[in-house]
């Protein structure tokens, strides 16, 4: 079983805080909403969830009475924004941040009880005039028909306990799903790099996490990240930008440029830089090590979330919209701002199940570059090249034989933060060894060739490579569209498009698309930090 | 060439002599191996493949291997073996999977003999049998190990590890049939060279894969294993289960392992990472090395002792692109270096410490009185090792003090008392303040029970405040204060003055330093009042350590200040200036309607117990009412903040708890207090904090090893599956063993026997007897 160990925060902190950033001025004068009390909505106790839920209408219940009759005084709305949003009444600290709360749990909570409780709730809100917001998007990934994904019914155990221990069950952990075994070792990875003891404070793990997603401008993972930033007590200040980071974090800017794109390009010297004491922002090696994993582990769980086209939570922006869920036509023209979106969600619906152009565009114009990405981003110009380039003087092959993870990787990294290189070890090797024997619609059948062809196929794009492997097998086993997916996953991800992900492997099911994209993550993920750790090393020696 | 064939090959160690040396090689080196006569080496990397001649003072290089203008890849070695029969046969490890034997003999300038590609991945270790002319192993990352006779053209057999990759594959030097193997998944496997189906013996030696593995060369039975964990082990593989009779801790994971020839119990290791240095040990002596090389300045690859039967030469080759001589003459002893010490402390807090008699006895402090020169209590227990004469290690005789805790001070019955009697939860907020107070005040925890008093009085409606609460209390008896403990052992061992004291006595001198220390430190604002203290301090005791708490939180909390300000009442007048604290903001004075401890109220309490030093007075509330509860919230956490850091957890997670959601949550003071708890074998307790944390990790303990595992008392067999038939002897398992009834509900069972039954019935019937009801025969306990 998946061992989940303590876990500091709670859905509803999240919530407070966000409700708090978006109105400073109310926390104080507030007996602050009740966000506490919804803490144990996240327990595995039937009677403590139902007594929470019954805090969590009550309090709903009062903020409607307070709020809906006014509302209908004063004349419903005006410009489709919610008008207690404007003028901030009293229950400033529920209002959106509520609704968006009760609209992700309805969503996406293994509880049945809760998430049928919040959806009652929402109507009931609905009912009574209140604007609710509306889900973007059918499940946790735009790749992958719900019908996919697993049947809300079975909810696995272990989507119970990464709710139960986040506070949220978040849309790539429901992806991840489909495949348990290497979930568990994710899920404790990330919570060993997040939330237990390490060199790194609380809140400089997240900031790091969010400078890393935001080299792919991934924002689904910006605006998380953002949210337990604040949660375990961040500056907000710092959100302004990378310029608003302390100096030691902005030394890190460079590390990060090069371990997302083009990590062949580390040396010694990058990390002489930044373990040089005296100067201003001066890393410890401890430190460092914890930083690289967090960037590596957050560049290519980036990759993972384009790769397999994960959809904004519904509380995030972009995954909700305060409109009716069908306008009629004539509607939307008047709507400003997010006029399109419903429409857009409709369109979604339509076109789940048929690629085309325009779900495809749709897809695409969700993933523009956001300011609030951007800003955390220096020299956003500079991106992965080949490796090895016609005409130019190549970098020296890493040769996987003179800096494996197993023998140098692992013990460079027990060294310095050793819980860390245990989990890691295990992630690695149990997407290495992850395979059901199918493929398509064939069983019995093994996969190890296939596998490892992906892996290092991967590897040999970032320059890494293996003497005792045939690179014709590459060429033999992945198909062209399949290596062209692979490679923009593995490199640009933020390219990443819905015909991509369609293309390849026209026959096989979704879930072993996701496999792809673990192997994916992990092996991104191995031969950055090999580079890294090869550099440290070097600097040690 | 010829010449080199001739080399003397006399097995006396006379022949060989030489100085520590080294050579530059023009690429790092992977792995090294030694010629029979002792007079050559081989090196072979990923760009190197050269044999050097050893001379008196100098390698000289004698031949290159590597020919060719662009050399393929089974030039790349991974591993090389000179054969120890035939001065002209090497074999090597190609990284690219390909096994390539090389004759010397041959004419022409390129010497590859043999071409095997039988692995799919690249062969870690290849290994000639010692006495067999024409026989090697090698040992791959695809997991298979292959025998090949040189004489013919592939592999005789192939021997299947059924796992991941090979690390390393040794011929036993006394078994002409076995061999070792080791793997990447810990495991070592002993295989019989004429029975390629399956292995021997298995065990699992280390933990994540083992680097290497070396047979000692006279004991048969003895194999060294060593192993990314950081760790050597020395196996005996003669009984019937492996046994690990040494195991020595190195500080990286461990690359190669040799045995020192001639030495029964030396052995070399060289690190894979990080540690460049190359270690010899005396397995007996596993702390220290025994010896150490610290010439190279990578990681070093290889080490291989240069001649079968000399103990004193040892070649290295490292990633540094050197070749090394070691001397073992000229190598460093860290033992020489090292002050034998040992510090440790006693189940009941008593501290031993051994150290060298030079260096105790050599302080010039007069103070120090070794116990064994008339301490006030004597240890004549004295152990002598007998001297072993194959040991060569210095002997050193140790002074040893023992250091004896006044058991008084250092119990921790008031952290048992306070959990047993604090309640948490159940009464409205007000009463809890109120128990917990009145708990800590009779547990004379004075500080603790004024915060708990103004908790009260901070969060609760101030219309509820309607009677006056004055509460002093009489502080001059020291607290057990155990938390202090830890701070004032640790303070006492830095200053190694006071170490030799008698008993007690260094708690009790600290204690007189420290309080003073943090009192003037953390007290800017409060000197006078310090001064006039000063005389007064034993009165305090441990207690005072405590005390400073208040200070911190007064000054950072002004509404309240004039109100809770408490002043020692040491039978001087209460100095009012203190009162008038200019950091009180003046708008904020203003706020406050009264302010309601006047001079003389306060006065009048503090007549009557004269040591009395704490004393607080609420007549009113202390702010009106349009000041909300959570202004107080941020001085609230610096408080529990400080009780957490100052090592009183319990004081921290029980306020937390009565204060529920008026305060934000700080886990971790959760699990060291259920921790502490525990320890404590409070388990009620501990169960409650649990359940009334608010924070779902810390619920989630509750959930966490929840299953018991039952045997079915008919067929003594592990019941598998749920409920209450055992499926294998289709009988109910929980049969009470006194009534025959099924039981329902509380039922008790023997662990040992498996018999068990209604709670009562099984304590009633253990009164009478002490065997089991169901007439087993088993001595079953009820405890």
């Amino acid at each position: 079983m998946l061992k989940m160990s303590p876990v500091t925060n709670s859905v509803a902190a999240s919530e407070w805080n966000r409700a708090a950033e978006s109105s400073p001025a109310d926390t104080d004068s507030e007996p602050v909403c009740d966000w506490r009390k919804f803490g144990s909505l996240c327990s595995r106790d039937e009677k403590e969830r139902a007594a929470a839920l019954g805090v969590l209408s009550g309090t709903v219940l009062a903020f409607l009475d307070r709020v809906a009759p006014a509302r209908a005084e004063n004349g419903a709305v005006k410009d489709g924004t919610p008008q207690w949003e404007r003028e901030s009444p009293g229950g400033g600290g529920i209002d959106k941040a509520m609704l968006l709360l009760l609209l992700r749990l309805s969503r996406n909570c293994p509880f049945r009880d809760i998430s049928e409780k919040t959806s009652q709730l929402l109507q009931t809100a609905q009912e009574r005039g209140v604007q609710i917001p509306q889900a973007l998007g059918q499940g946790p990934s735009f790749f992958i028909p719900v019908e996919e994904m697993v049947e809300e019914g079975v909810v696995q155990p272990i989507l119970r306990e990464a709710f139960v221990s986040l506070g949220r069950l978040d849309h790539v952990t429901m992806v991840m799903g489909l495949h348990t075994e290497y979930l568990a070792c994710f899920l404790r990875t990330q919570h060993s790099l997040l939330r237990l003891d390490g060199p790194l404070p609380y809140p400089w793990r997240h900031f790091i996490a969010i400078m890393a997603v935001a080299r792919h401008q991934c924002s689904y993972l910006v605006q998380l990240h953002t949210a337990e930033f604040l949660q375990v007590g961040g500056d907000p200040q710092w959100l302004g930008g990378l310029s608003c980071a302390p100096q030691k974090l902005r030394n890190l800017n460079e590390l990060n440029k090069l371990l997302a794109h083009r990590p062949w390009l580390i040396t010694k010297e990058h990390i002489e830089v930044l373990l040089k004491p005296g100067g201003e922002g001066c890393w410890s090696l401890a430190e460092l090590i914890h930083a690289v994993v967090l960037l590596t582990h957050y560049h290519s769980l980036s990759s993972f979330v384009f790769g397999c086209g994960v959809n904004p939570e519904p509380d995030h922006e972009g995954g909700h919209a305060f409109r009716p869920p069908s306008p009629c036509p004539t509607d939307s023209p008047r709507g400003e701002g997010g006029g399109s979106v419903p429409r857009a969600e409709a369109l979604c619906e339509a076109l789940m199940t048929v690629p085309s152009p325009q779900a495809e565009a749709l897809y695409d114009s969700k993933r523009l570059p956001l300011a609030s990405v951007s800003r955390f981003v220096e020299d956003p110009d500079f991106g992965y090249e080949d490796f090895t380039r016609r005409g130019e003087q190549t970098p020296p092959t890493f040769r996987a034989q003179d800096y494996s993870w197993e023998d140098h990787g692992y013990s460079l990294m027990n060294r310095l933060y050793p819980d860390v290189g245990q989990l890691l070890d295990e992630k690695f090797q149990t997407v290495y060894n992850l395979t059901y024997n199918t493929m398509a619609m064939h069983s019995g059948v093994d996969t190890k060739m296939l596998r490892k062809a992906v892996w290092n196929y991967i590897h040999c794009v970032f320059g890494i490579r293996f003497d005792d492997y045939d690179y014709g097998d590459v060429n033999h086993l992945l198909e062209r569209s399949l290596k062209v997916y692979i490679k923009t996953v593995a490199c640009y991800p933020e390219k990443t498009s819905y015909s991509m992900y369609h293309a390849f492997w026209r026959h096989f099911r979704h879930s072993e698309k996701v496999h792809v994209n673990l192997l994916l993550l992990e092996a991104r993920m191995q031969a950055a930090l090999l580079y890294a750790l090869r550099a440290i090393t070097r600097y040690m020696t | 060439m010829e010449k080199m064939a001739r080399v003397t090959t006399a097995l006396g160690s006379n022949t060989i002599s030489g100085c520590t040396m080294f050579c530059h090689l023009d690429a790092p080196a992977n792995a090294i191996s030694v010629c029979r006569d002792a007079a050559q080496v081989v090196v072979a990397g990923r760009n190197i493949f050269k044999i050097y001649a050893l001379e008196e003072e100098q390698f000289v290089e004698k031949l290159n291997l590597r020919v060719g203008r662009k050399p393929s890849l089974n030039f790349s070695c991974a591993d090389v073996m000179w054969h120890q029969m035939d001065e002209n046969l090497l074999a090597t490890a190609a990284t690219n999977g390909a096994v390539v034997t090389w004759n010397l003999g041959k004419p022409s300038r390129n010497k590859q003999d043999q071409l095997f590609t039988e692995h799919k991945r690249t062969v870690n270790k290849v290994c000639f049998h010692p006495t067999e002319v024409h026989m090697l192993l090698s040992g791959s990352q695809d997991g298979y190990m292959k025998c090949f006779d040189l004489r013919k053209k592939e592999s005789v057999s192939t021997f299947s590890g059924q796992s991941e990759s090979v690390r390393d594959v040794q011929f036993s030097i006394r078994d002409y049939f076995t061999f070792a193997a080791s793997f990447e998944n810990g495991n070592v496997q002993l295989w019989d060279i004429r029975r390629p189906d399956r292995y021997e013996r298995m065990f699992t030696a280390h933990n994540g894969p083992v680097f290497c593995c070396d047979w000692h060369p006279e004991d048969r039975g003895w194999l060294a294993t060593g192993g990314r964990d950081k760790m050597v082990k020395v196996w005996d593989i003669t009984t019937n289960r492996a046994k690990e009779i040494h195991c020595v801790q190195t500080i990286a994971s461990v690359a190669r392992v040799k045995w020192r020839p001639e030495r029964k119990y030396h052995l070399a290791t060289c690190s894979m990472m990080v540690d460049h240095n190359i270690y010899v040990w005396d397995v007996r002596r596993p702390f220290i090395p025994f010896a150490t090389f610290e010439e190279h300045k990578d990681v070093t690859t290889g080490i291989v002792w240069r001649h079968l039967h000399d103990p004193g030469f040892l070649l290295s080759g490292s990633k540094d692109s050197t070749l090394y001589q070691h001397k073992f003459k000229d190598a460093s002893r860290p033992v020489d270096k090292a002050n034998p010490e040992g510090l440790c402390f006693g189940l009941f807090g008593d501290l031993a410490f051994a150290a060298k008699e030079s260096l105790i006895s050599g302080g010039g402090d007069s103070n120090r009185k070794p116990y064994g020169s008339g301490g006030d209590r004597r240890y004549p227990i004295f152990f002598f090792k007998k001297p072993d004469l194959t040991e060569q290690f210095a002997h050193e005789s140790s002074a040893l003090s023992v250091f004896e805790t006044d058991l008084e001070s250092s119990r921790m019955d008031w952290f048992v008392k306070t959990a047993r009697r604090y309640l948490l939860s159940g009464k409205p907020f007000g009463e809890l303040c109120d128990h917990n107070a009145k708990v800590a005040k009779e547990l004379n925890r004075p500080q603790v029970s004024t915060t708990w008093t103004m908790l009260r009085v901070m969060y609760s409606d101030p219309g509820n405040l309607a009677t006056a609460t004055s509460i002093s209390k009489g502080g001059s008896i020291p607290l057990m204060n155990s938390f202090n403990m830890k701070e004032i052992a640790a303070g006492g061992l830095g200053s190694e003055s006071r170490l030799d004291r008698g008993k007690g006595e260094i708690w009790q001198d600290t204690i007189h330093l420290d309080p003073g220390n943090s009192l003037i430190n953390n007290n800017d604002e409060n000197e006078e009042t310090e001064g006039s203290e000063g005389p007064a301090d034993y009165l305090f005791g441990d207690a005072e350590l405590e005390d400073d708490n208040l200070y911190p939180m007064e000054h950072e909390n002004p509404t309240a200040e004039e109100a809770e300000y408490s002043l020692p009442q040491e039978a001087f007048p209460l100095r009012h200036e203190i009162v008038d604290n200019p950091s009180v903001p003046e708008h904020l004075q203003d706020k406050v309607d009264s302010p309601h401890v006047s001079g003389n109220e306060a006065e009048a309490v503090c007549l009557t117990p004269i040591k009395s030093f704490s004393l607080i007075s609420i007549s009113q509330p202390l702010y009106e009412s349009h000041l909300p509860a959570s202004f107080f919230s941020p001085v609230v956490r610096e408080m529990l903040q400080h009780y957490a850091e100052a090592g009183d957890v319990q004081m921290a997670v029980s306020v937390l708890i009565v204060l529920g959601d008026r305060i934000r949550k700080e886990e971790h003071w959760y699990t060291s207090y259920i921790d502490l708890l525990q320890r404590f074998e409070l388990w009620n307790v501990s169960n409650e904090v649990i359940k009334l944390s608010t924070s779902s990790a810390i619920n989630c303990l509750n959930q966490t090893s929840t299953t018991l595992h039952i045997n079915c008392s008919n067929c003594k067999r592990p019941m598998s599956n749920k409920g209450w038939i055992c499926d294998r002897c289709h009988q109910c398992a929980s049969i009470c063993a006194v009534c025959h009834h099924v039981v329902k509900g509380l039922f008790v069972w023997c662990q040992g026997c498996s018999h068990g039954g209604h709670l009562e019935h099984i304590m009633n019937w253990l009164k009478s007897s002490s065997h089991c009801p169901a007439g087993c025969g088993h001595l079953c306990e009820y405890t």
